[in-house]
């Protein structure tokens, strides 16, 4: 069984400030962290390898030299290899560029071990757009399936898989044949702690880096700036539009006087309101 | 993510449209409907959608994929096709076929691409949700064209007549406005609740453009075994709730939030939280409203002990009336609020539920 992780090293999204006069993002000292989402993703993985007692889990990233530390850090919780998708032509891939350019490195490992399960984060924090691993699926032909909530089953006698996928409005139970491609719903494993040989194979190890050609990419249009579709032509500081709000009276004032105050107000403003709130209340 | 957030547009670089894709003519919403049943944001599609058509000056088509063997089904599918026309399509493209019964990657895919190359719009919008994003990225990919997720204003741009989907990155922090210049059709997701849900006219005609789907379930590979409806009102209701409680780490403890829901008891409201509450475990993850939680717009949403970070504001600004108590008199979610209150949540929650409490009480009695 070979099962392939995509991870995204991404800016820690709660530590970035923006530039008061220029609206641009002010990187520096802001951490890079494993996309959250996808240590999920790694944890259900290295799950399913345990459960049928071997395989291999090949982590898979794409972005600057400096993702080797998400790769390094996947290898000390267990992973068995890890390889680093980095060339400058990457640069300014959109969702379609970024799924062509996995897609192409994920064929390469197949050639090496075919691959069973690929597996992604449900999305990641600072793209938060879920469109890179149905992207993948769909380009390799993949079973895909999404916002995956628990593996039910995994027979690679039979070679299928059966999962209970989040739905709108419910659970939907499914069984795929594989290769099939999984986005892990956060929440539903709790990520292991490393082991101590792990640790210390982890940064030991040359990881394995792969430029445009190493992963097969034969036409550098189809990766980068020219190959997306999309283009930003506008990034702009969310325009202060509302008003202040009306501050209640507190000073000398107990909470109650305060809250009946806020109620009246509430009722005198919108008689809408009061009606509702008899309604949904009734 | 689109890696190239930051790069603005390349100056010099000519933008035209392959002849290929002048065929492309419509404004389409995939109008997304489970056993019959169709997700509100559809509708809230349909009216953002007319108003790019006539922006346009070009046709506004809905999409609905369905199918099963029973009458209900069958119907519901007919009513579906005549609520869209009531929204403001102008056209219903109906696809029908036993594999369609159930939402599947595989099935869905292949028959919206083939309806897509067949009809030629030159937009195609979707709802954010969990079928809307599977579906949409699949899409996106099998026609190799642009597709941005999450927008939160979809405009036309007077020069090129392409979409302009403006979506918030960085958690919130920053706008983006994404374009798909070079191909067709320019694909955008939109989450519940961002658009106001439209007006609707029953009287409205339109046409139904009907089409049968003919893979059979053995062409198939993915199978469903089940579907277990959810059976608890639980946050999956947020963002459709009328009444918003939500609470933030001003609460103090988790213990605490036991006021909110004393709050929402007595307001019938449902109870939402912060990103920082949620990270730290104190309530369900599906009750976080914000960037990458819920989108709300309540007719009343209580904010309390939550700083109104960007990134919990872009998912409730919408709401009517936005009630603020935080202890922080410089909070940032006193510049957008309706009513502000400069005092601990702990204190004013449990003297505003009494306060309703009260006043309902009153009201009732005297009507």
């Amino acid at each position: 069984m070979h099962i392939v992780v995509c991870i995204k090293q991404v800016p820690d999204s709660a530590q970035i400030r923006i530039h008061p006069v220029t609206n641009t993002i002010m990187r520096q000292g802001v951490p890079a962290i494993v996309n959250p989402y996808d240590m999920f993703a790694l944890e259900e993985a290295l799950r399913v390898r345990d459960r049928l007692g071997g395989g291999k889990v090949t982590v898979l990233t794409m972005g600057p030299p400096t993702a080797e530390a998400a790769l390094r850090k996947s290898l000390s919780l267990g992973a068995d290899d890890a390889v680093l998708l980095t060339d400058r032509l990457f640069a300014g891939s959109d969702t379609l560029a970024t799924s062509f350019a996995l897609s192409q490195a994920i064929l390469r490992l197949s050639e090496q071990e075919p691959v069973d399960i690929v597996f992604t984060g449900k999305q990641t924090i600072d793209g938060d757009t879920a469109q890179v691993g149905p992207g993948i699926a769909t380009r390799l032909n993949l079973n895909l399936l999404t916002y995956v909530a628990k593996i039910e089953k995994v027979d690679p006698e039979a070679g299928s898989i059966r999962v209970h996928r989040r739905a709108e409005g419910g659970v939907q139970v499914l069984e795929a044949p594989m290769p099939c491609l999984i986005t892990l719903l956060e929440g539903v494993n709790t990520l292991r702690h490393g082991s101590m040989p792990d640790m210390f194979r982890a940064a030991r190890t040359q990881i394995t880096r792969w430029g445009r050609e190493d992963a097969g990419i034969d036409d550098p249009t189809r990766i980068g700036l020219k190959g997306s579709p999309t283009v930003v032509t506008k990034v702009f500081a969310p325009k202060p539009t509302a008003e202040p709000a009306t501050q209640l009276e507190v000073a000398g004032r107990s909470p109650a006087d305060v809250a009946a105050d806020l109620v009246e107000r509430l009722f005198d403003d919108s008689g809408d309101l009061e009606r509702l709130l008899l309604r949904q209340a009734g | 993510m689109n890696a190239n957030t930051e790069n603005a547009r390349p100056k010099g670089r000519r933008f035209q449209l392959d002849p290929k894709f002048e065929a492309y003519k419509g404004v389409w919403v995939f109008v997304e409907q489970e056993r019959g049943e169709v997700h509100p944001v559809s509708w809230e599609l349909l009216g953002e959608g007319r108003k790019l058509a006539d922006q346009l000056g070009a046709v506004l088509g809905a999409v609905i994929l369905g199918g099963g063997e029973e009458e209900a089904l069958a119907d519901a599918l007919e009513k579906a096709c005549e609520e869209a026309i009531g929204f403001g399509a102008d056209l219903v493209y109906l696809a029908t076929g036993e594999v369609l019964a159930d939402y599947r990657n595989e099935t869905y895919t292949s028959a919206l691409t083939d309806l897509v190359n067949t009809h030629k719009p030159e937009i195609l919008m979707l709802g954010a949700t969990t079928l809307g994003r599977d579906l949409a990225g699949s899409v996106a990919t099998t026609l190799g064209t642009g597709l941005t997720a999450d927008c939160t204003e979809l405009d036309i741009d007077p020069e090129t007549r392409s979409l302009m989907a403006t979506r918030p990155t960085f958690g919130g922090s920053l706008l983006c406005t994404i374009q798909t210049l070079n191909y067709r059709p320019q694909m955008a997701t939109v989450r519940p609740r961002v658009m106001a849900m439209p007006a609707v006219d029953p009287a409205r005609s339109g046409e139904i453009v009907r089409s049968g789907f003919g893979m059979s379930e053995d062409d198939v590979l993915a199978k469903v075994l089940e579907f277990i409806p959810d059976e608890a009102r639980e946050g999956a209701q947020l963002p459709y709730a009328e009444i918003i409680v939500s609470g933030g780490l001003g609460m103090g403890k988790p213990e605490n939030f036991k006021l909110l829901f004393d709050l929402a008891g007595v307001l019938g409201a449902e109870v939402g939280a912060s990103r920082p509450v949620i990270q730290a475990g104190w309530v369900e993850a599906d009750r976080q409203v914000g960037q990458t939680g819920k989108t709300v717009r309540p007719r009343l949403y209580i904010a309390a002990g939550i700083s109104g970070a960007v990134q919990h504001r872009v998912g409730m600004e919408g709401s009517d009336v936005i009630v603020a108590i935080n202890s922080d008199p410089q909070a940032p979610i006193f510049d957008f609020a309706t009513y502000g209150i400069v005092g601990d949540a702990v204190q004013i929650v449990p003297a505003l539920t009494e306060a309703f409490r009260k006043r309902l009480a009153v009201t009732r009695a005297a009507s």
